[in-house]
């Protein structure tokens, strides 16, 4: 247990580090640039654009899809890691159990390619 | 030893910490934020309890793949968030219901399991020794075969999931034109090219 956990110590590091160093970033753009605060900065420009405006705006929900899909095939590669390990001790049973698990998939997958789901015109 | 303690408690305080962010964020982007750093914390926490797989998985899945759909959602409703928040507290009743039932039950779970140990013989597979068996292995020994219609069961559910999006958010889309291959290809040059003889002197 404790061997494992060792194993992780030099993440741990690098995790503290990356904070640290984000911290130091911000706060040095913080102290050590000269600033000017205006009220005028932040007013609408000449031209009528906002300085600041909300970064959400509506896009395609084809995006949607193509996200949904890769997470369902990222689970299906996520299943066939300890199914790829232990194949030795599974045996015939395992493997066949996998291949229904990848065929009802397949379905799914024939039913995307010939629907047009991924095509991008 | 102390160090993995440590780790725990930073994590365990950053996950509150980041889920009362969540909920209140003004911003619903910053509460997906909050949500991937939740996420990120729940991985650091699985592997102090030895579950690698289960650590690494969750950054992979949640973090990849499933916050950036949560990211697409948030971006997609083009709804007035201040507005709907006005119901707030009328709706922190209901709210505050279902997350009693759920502490509830958690209790249950752990009373049981700390004061009938023979609970653990019967309802699961025993866990096997972290330092004999990796998390990797207990997994994979147990999903392909003593759970097999539950992982079949998963298969399906993601079929369906799979249907379904593409039935809700796949439409027709008229009059875009779209390049066909086989019909590029399948040209031949009698359809498009007409040679045809002039005399001199002659016009067509």
């Amino acid at each position: 247990m404790d061997d494992l956990l060792r194993e992780y110590l030099p993440i741990m590091i690098f995790i503290g580090l990356v904070v640290v160093l984000g911290v130091v970033f911000i706060a040095a753009s913080f102290f050590a640039v000269e600033q000017h605060p205006d009220a005028e900065k932040l007013s609408t420009y000449e031209c009528g654009f906002e300085p600041f405006e909300d970064t959400r705006s509506r896009f395609d929900v084809r995006f949607y899809l193509v996200a949904l899909l890769f997470i369902i095939f990222d689970l299906e590669v996520a299943f066939l890691f300890p199914w790829a390990v232990t194949l030795g001790d599974t045996g015939v049973f395992g493997f066949w159990s996998m291949f229904i698990f990848l065929g009802v998939l397949t379905v799914g997958f024939v039913y995307e390619w010939k629907k047009g789901a991924l095509e991008w015109e | 030893m102390i160090l993995s303690a440590i780790a725990f408690y930073v994590f365990a305080a950053i996950i509150i910490a980041s889920a009362v962010l969540v909920v209140s964020a003004r911003n619903p982007v910053h509460s997906v934020f909050f949500l991937i750093l939740a996420f990120f914390n729940a991985a650091g926490i699985f592997v102090l309890a030895g579950a690698e797989f289960l650590a690494m998985i969750l950054v992979i899945v949640y973090v990849g793949a499933v916050a950036v759909l949560f990211m697409f959602v948030v971006m997609m409703l083009d709804i007035n968030f201040v507005r709907l928040r006005e119901g707030f507290l009328q709706y922190l009743p209901v709210g505050a219901l279902v997350g009693i039932i759920l502490l509830i039950e958690l209790v249950f779970i752990v009373t049981t399991q700390v004061n009938v140990p023979e609970v653990l013989a019967i309802s699961g597979a025993p866990t096997p020794n972290i330092s004999e068996v990796t998390n990797t292995h207990a997994l994979g020994r147990l999903i392909y075969t003593r759970y097999i219609y539950l992982f079949q069961a998963g298969g399906l559910i993601l079929l369906v999931a799979m249907i379904g999006a593409i039935v809700l958010t796949l439409r027709e889309r008229p009059g875009v034109r779209k390049q066909r291959i086989s019909d590029q290809v399948g040209r031949s040059r009698s359809d498009s090219i007409e040679i045809k003889k002039v005399s001199p002197g002659n016009g067509i």
